[in-house]
């Protein structure tokens, strides 16, 4: 990046930061608008844009300002993460889906760590190749099953309950890449991931108990004091997290967790919009860090993982939706359903970029993420037509 | 009456399903937010729905009506969502200065004048639940409120005020 503008200095200076920082927004606003019409996840687009604007005409943005607003879009990210599920939904989902989720990380993470390890890597950024290819994007296949009216489905719930427990597994994953990064030693990180654990236990058992008081304590009728309120909070505790190495982004997620119920409803509905800005600039931000010129070189990998990880996920859904006794189509929508990579994979993959573990790491996670994030809701689309062949339809039909 | 199934959705809301006479499946999901999704699941695949339809309150309301028995129907509509938590709940402690204070709940007329309810009054410790029409607020009770969260933000301003 040519002459970085450190924002601040001078008027100039500020200026063009500003126009810059427009016409970046005015890119996103059209790609939205694209996704929006398409039915599309406009996550693809938005690293897109960011590898593109990378390779062309990279804006002359400070890289501690892009720094500042990739971390603000983690934080939020996983704030309204947290704030989607209530305590009890996270305990109830860990003790009925502990089978499903074992069968998740097993047949996911798997991939991602082999792939890792076979092109020679650093083991750490084999690890976190594992982390981007075990999670599923929750934003893209809730998005997925409301726009395909299938949230009354037998098989959804396996599917929910699968995204439930990931999202519980990275509570404890994102602080352990966090320390092993800083290298540390092992006992660094065991001792920094009990800190996380004993943290997101805690976090879980405030939720639960102390509920009441906490929503009598961050509530307000005003929603302007609500969520400055809320931001508060989950800056000042991201901040401190990271501070203690156990990662902004635990940090941010478990704030989101102990706030619950009606407190944590709106503060999802008002966070929301914030979200979207900054989970953007995050996507584009990504998109600008990443060194598009290794992208030809590592799209067969990307392909192949892609295909490898696909099914893997769909084995994962059909084995979580036969557990609870759904039927043959059921099974593969709910394994098509679970497919699409997205947020969470760019997350763990920007670690690693932050870290430079690893020049391909960036490359390679945003080429598989591209690809699955637009296959996964068109194979979540078609997929259960596997049960019944175009030519077998009209046979099968009923009058 | 036909047994319901309650399965909960994370992150999203409650279904609620039964089969009818008839043999046909059908559902309700109630949303976090608010919104019913009426579902109509498909005789071919037992599991999927032929038809989704999303109401909002409004519409909710209106087919509720339509079906009958809406006094009944509307009970079961409030503890639906107080279920789900859909309303919201608030405490308000009144002060020495509250124009509540010494009245009863028919001569405040919250529910009329904002749409929320008195559903408590926690008084010295003890909780008195569904307080009635006559029951006589004092300085230092804790009212437990329920409505909307605009029904609440005018019950807050009233109770605190008078």
């Amino acid at each position: 990046m040519a002459d970085p503008l450190p924002l601040g200095a001078g008027a100039e200076g500020v200026g063009a930061a500003l126009l810059e920082l427009g016409l970046v927004a005015a890119v996103l606003a059209v790609l939205a608008r694209l996704a929006l019409r398409s039915g599309f996840s406009p996550v693809p687009l938005y690293l897109v844009a960011g590898l593109v604007l990378g390779a062309v005409h990279p804006p002359a943005l400070s890289a501690e300002f892009i720094d500042l607003g990739v971390q603000i879009g983690v934080v939020l990210l996983l704030l309204m993460l947290g704030l989607e599920y209530s305590g009890e939904e996270l305990i109830e989902n860990l003790r009925s889906g502990l089978a499903a989720g074992a069968v998740d990380f097993g047949l996911n993470f798997t991939p991602g760590l082999v792939a890792g390890f076979a092109l020679g890597w650093d083991w750490r950024a084999a690890i976190l190749l594992g982390g981007v290819t075990y999670i599923s994007s929750s934003g893209i296949v809730a998005k997925v099953l409301t726009d395909l009216g299938r949230l009354g489905n037998r098989e959804t719930p396996a599917v929910l309950s699968i995204l439930v427990l990931e999202d519980l597994v990275m509570a404890f994953y994102l602080p352990l890449v966090a320390v092993l990064l800083t290298g540390a030693g092992v006992a660094a990180a065991l001792g920094s991931v009990a800190i996380a654990v004993a943290a997101a236990a805690l976090a879980l058992f405030a939720a639960v108990r102390f509920h009441r008081v906490l929503s009598r304590v961050v509530s307000h009728a005003s929603d302007e004091a609500l969520l400055l309120t809320v931001l508060a909070i989950v800056l000042v505790v991201a901040g401190g997290a990271e501070a203690l190495s156990v990662s902004a982004a635990v940090g941010a997620f478990l704030v989101g967790i102990a706030l619950s119920e009606q407190v944590a409803h709106r503060a999802a509905q008002l966070v929301s919009p914030l979200r979207d800005v900054f989970a953007a600039v995050f996507f584009v931000f990504f998109g600008l860090q990443v060194d598009s010129s290794k992208l030809p070189g590592v799209a067969a990998v990307a392909a192949a993982l892609a295909v490898a990880t696909a099914v893997t996920k769909f084995v994962t859904g059909r084995w979580a939706a036969r557990r609870i006794g759904v039927g043959p189509r059921g099974r593969l929508r709910a394994g098509a359903a679970l497919i699409a990579r997205g947020e969470f994979s760019i997350v763990i993959a920007g670690l690693g970029v932050a870290a430079g573990v690893e020049a391909t790491l960036g490359p390679l996670s945003a080429a598989y993420v591209i690809a699955l994030a637009v296959a996964g809701p068109v194979l979540a689309r078609f997929a259960e037509r596997l049960d019944r062949p175009p030519w077998r339809r009209e046979a099968s039909a009923r009058p | 009456m036909a047994t319901v199934v309650e399965t909960p959705l994370p992150g999203i809301g409650v279904r609620y399903e039964f089969t009818t006479d008839g043999g046909d499946r059908i559902g309700v999901i109630v949303h976090r937010s608010g919104r019913r999704d009426l579902l109509v699941y498909d005789r071919d695949d037992p599991d999927s729905c032929r038809a989704v339809r999303a109401l909002d309150d409004d519409d909710a309301r209106t087919l509720v009506d339509l079906l009958g028995g809406s006094e009944v129907a509307e009970r079961l509509d409030v503890a639906l969502r107080q279920s789900v938590e859909g309303l919201v709940l608030e405490w308000v402690e009144l002060g020495r200065d509250s124009l509540a204070a010494g009245r009863t709940l028919a001569e405040i007329g919250l529910r009329k004048r904002t749409g929320a309810s008195v559903v408590a009054v926690v008084r010295d410790g003890e909780t008195v639940p569904s307080p009635r029409a006559d029951f006589r607020l004092a300085a230092g009770d804790t009212a437990v409120v329920v409505g909307s969260a605009d029904a609440i933000m005018e019950a807050l301003e009233l109770l605190r005020r008078g």
